[in-house]
């Protein structure tokens, strides 16, 4: 072919303008406004809920205090955190403790401290709370024998309180974080649904334009390869502004709520890698599923076409989401995490449960650029070779032999 | 004057052969009609001009050069399968066509206002093309094949569907592309259709151009007819010795006749001696030359069986029902 020599379309002009198209008829469809509403919404509730949660093991277990025993409430605190209990400290008179035990605002009244602890419950001490009085109880007790044998309680309490055992681990578990294993819980949750969209939008539209028969009209103007980068770009920018939106309100809600104050979480590097796998997984998932959608001609086809690819793609998602948050560390995820087709989902779970090192990221993801010239090549010929056939489903075989 | 030439092109399908040595020209201005039972080539040739399907052999060229994807840009195709983007809004389909053919934005938009208006849909430029009743969806393929002002035209049975006043504005925007200058070619099975409104046709059958020409030069048999409105044959056909009796009971224009004809072109006479010998025998009212229509052409070229004379004969296998024949002047 000639090269332009009259302001007619370039490459680069006929891939924006296809690409053009499949933006901005897709950003106006009820299903991308839908599906994308309902992902924002899921992940914000979804934080603004364990927030909740999380704010009310805060709080900690309501404990009473009559004024008699109020001067004890510092040294009840420090027995609760010493045992690891959060309790909410409140002094109420007798009769007041006794109707907020039986109306639920507190689980317990503690009425005396001396000579030793009596409390008053509605029906039971709750569970987290039997440690903390039973230890609270032996320190009264304690410091009430130092005090008759004239001692300082204080001194005593000081010393027992910094009394630890030196522990020596032959095989340390390693800290679970808590933040982590949530991030990549979602990371491979969203990287597996929005690539298998988007996916499959790919296969479909490419089947679209050969049930409506607009390819023909296309391909008289443009080459098979402008049509396919131009449709495989714009739905990518599409996918890309929905998971981009998805993973900012995500994390947007996690800082504003400070969701991850006491994580390990890096939450920047994590989103920024789910978006780059985003790219390289449309890219190797969207030429293999354009290519595969080409060789049939009804969207009823386009399922069984691409069935055993969209199959595959759940082994990875698979592994992923069953393994790797409870074994970072697993040989197989690990090893998986480095192939083409696999790494686009296990390696943001990876990144978010702080299991790989950015140059063990890096390395995954030049292996994975490295398959898409080929993928190029490859989906281009069976594309080319299939996409003006109608009827029936065509061969790979006859597709590439372009007949 | 620049000419689309198609040349030579031959197109198997598997085992079955489609194209075989395919040539003909249409010339810029001309309308060119291209007729042919169903499977005769029609669209494989269409197709090939426009790229989308590849030749075994041979070439299309246009002004002498073979045509590439620059000049293909500059065609406006109508596929024989309509194809459009049904959840797209008429406006911007034709706009997006227009840009993908090389025009601007705003050249694309002020081609997309002119071209629904004169095809009769500027009001439904914002609905989407699904919505459309099939004969609106066809004039917006129409449009889609203007939309870029194309140097050269290909229809794939532009006509059909279209009720009688959209083949009236159909013709019309083919007649004015044809005068601008544009080689307008068209598939067709409505022949009358074809026989108004082109100055060439050709004639396919099994992959290959059986018949083309002007319609009054294939018209044009070597065996003469003419309708006689007059005394009965029997008096007066014996003075005629080369003329014979085709039917005696034909119509044409409400009057009852007869139709004789007459084998020998080199007879170039025998019109006044047929003339004068029906006189003698009685009044004449009508005497007139009676031309095959374009759809007995068409018979007796597709119903010949392939082994046989490729020249246009129609009269040798039509039956002779003259009523259906058109008479001339």
């Amino acid at each position: 072919m000639s090269a332009p020599t009259d302001g007619q379309l370039g490459t680069a002009a006929a891939v924006r303008l296809v690409a053009g198209r499949e933006i901005s008829t897709r950003l106006r469809t009820k299903a991308f406004i839908w599906t994308t509403a309902l992902f924002v919404a899921a992940v914000v509730l979804g934080g603004v809920l364990l927030h909740a949660i999380g704010g009310q093991d805060d709080d900690g277990v309501p404990v009473a205090f009559t004024p008699s025993a109020t001067a004890a409430i510092p040294a009840f605190e420090a027995t609760a955190t010493g045992l690891g209990a959060t309790v909410q400290t409140s002094e109420l008179d007798p009769a007041a403790g006794e109707q907020a035990l039986t109306d639920g605002d507190v689980d317990v009244l503690v009425t005396s401290v001396d000579p030793m602890l009596s409390v008053t419950v509605d029906s039971a001490v709750p569970q987290q709370l039997q440690p903390v009085l039973a230890a609270f109880a032996q320190q009264l007790a304690l410091a009430s024998a130092v005090t008759d044998l004239g001692g300082d309680p204080a001194d005593v309490a000081e010393q027992v309180a910094t009394a630890a055992p030196e522990v020596t681990a032959l095989d340390p578990e390693p800290a679970r974080d808590g933040g982590q294993i949530v991030a990549g819980y979602l990371a491979g949750i969203l990287l597996f649904i929005s690539l298998m969209t988007a996916g499959q939008l790919v296969a479909q539209g490419v089947v679209e334009e050969k049930s409506s028969r607009v390819v023909e009209l296309l391909l008289a103007t443009l080459r098979p390869a402008q049509l396919m980068a131009g449709k495989v770009l714009g739905i990518g920018v599409v996918g890309l502004i929905q998971v981009g939106l998805v993973v900012g309100s995500g994390a947007a809600t996690a800082s504003v709520l400070g969701l991850l104050d006491s994580s390990a979480l890096d939450l920047g590097t994590t989103a920024l890698w789910a978006l780059a796998w985003f790219v390289v997984g449309f890219a190797t998932y969207a030429l293999v599923l354009g290519a595969l959608g080409a060789l049939v001609s009804r969207q009823e086809d386009v399922g069984s076409v691409i069935g055993p690819v969209t199959t595959l793609m759940i082994i990875p998602y698979v592994i992923g989401v069953s393994i790797l948050p409870w074994d970072p560390t697993n040989a197989l995820a690990t090893w998986l995490s480095y192939v083409p087709f696999c790494a686009p989902m296990l390696m943001p779970i990876r990144i978010a449960l702080g299991a790989a090192t950015t140059a063990e990221a890096l390395l995954a993801l030049a292996i994975s650029l490295a398959i898409i010239p080929a993928l190029v090549w490859l989906a281009g010929r069976i594309y080319a070779g299939a996409v003006l056939h109608s009827g029936g489903r065509m061969k790979i075989r006859d597709a590439l032999r372009g007949t | 004057m620049p000419a689309l030439s198609i040349d030579s092109l031959s197109k198997a399908y598997g085992s079955v052969q489609a194209l075989r040595d395919m040539s003909f020209d249409v010339n810029a201005g001309e309308i060119f009609g291209f007729v042919g039972s169903n499977g005769a080539g029609k669209s494989t040739t269409m197709r090939i001009v426009l790229g989308v399907l590849a030749t075994d052999a041979g070439e299309v060229r246009w002004d002498g050069r073979p045509l590439d994807l620059h000049v293909r840009r500059r065609i406006g195709y109508m596929p024989e399968e309509r194809g459009l983007y049904p959840r797209m809004k008429v406006g911007e389909h034709l706009v997006y066509l227009g840009r993908l053919h090389g025009l601007d934005r705003a050249a694309a938009r002020t081609a997309m206002e002119h071209w629904t208006q004169v095809l009769g849909i500027e009001a439904r430029r914002d609905d989407e093309v699904l919505k459309l009743s099939l004969g609106n969806q066809q004039r917006v393929q129409l449009a889609a094949a203007l939309v870029h002002g194309p140097e050269i035209l290909v229809l794939d049975e532009p006509f059909s569907g279209l009720d009688p006043v959209a083949v009236d504005v159909m013709s019309q925007v083919l007649r004015d592309q044809a005068r601008a200058g544009v080689p307008v070619m068209f598939s067709s099975h409505q022949l009358e259709l074809v026989e108004r409104l082109c100055d060439r046709v050709g004639i396919v059958r099994a992959g290959s151009m059986v018949a083309i020409g002007g319609i009054d030069e294939l018209r044009q048999t070597p065996q003469r007819r003419w309708f006689v409105d007059g005394a009965p044959p029997d008096a007066w056909l014996g003075h005629v010795p080369a003329a014979r009796l085709v039917s005696s009971d034909a119509v044409s224009s409400g009057a009852a006749g007869s139709v004789v004809e007459v084998a020998d072109p080199s007879l170039t006479t025998v019109d006044q001696e047929l003339l004068a010998a029906a006189l003698a025998a009685g009044p004449v009212r009508e005497f007139a030359r009676v031309r095959p229509s374009l759809t007995e052409l068409y018979r007796g070229v597709v119903s010949s069986d392939v082994s046989t004379t490729e020249t246009p004969s129609a009269s040798t296998s039509t039956t002779s029902t003259s009523a259906t024949n058109e008479v001339s002047a």
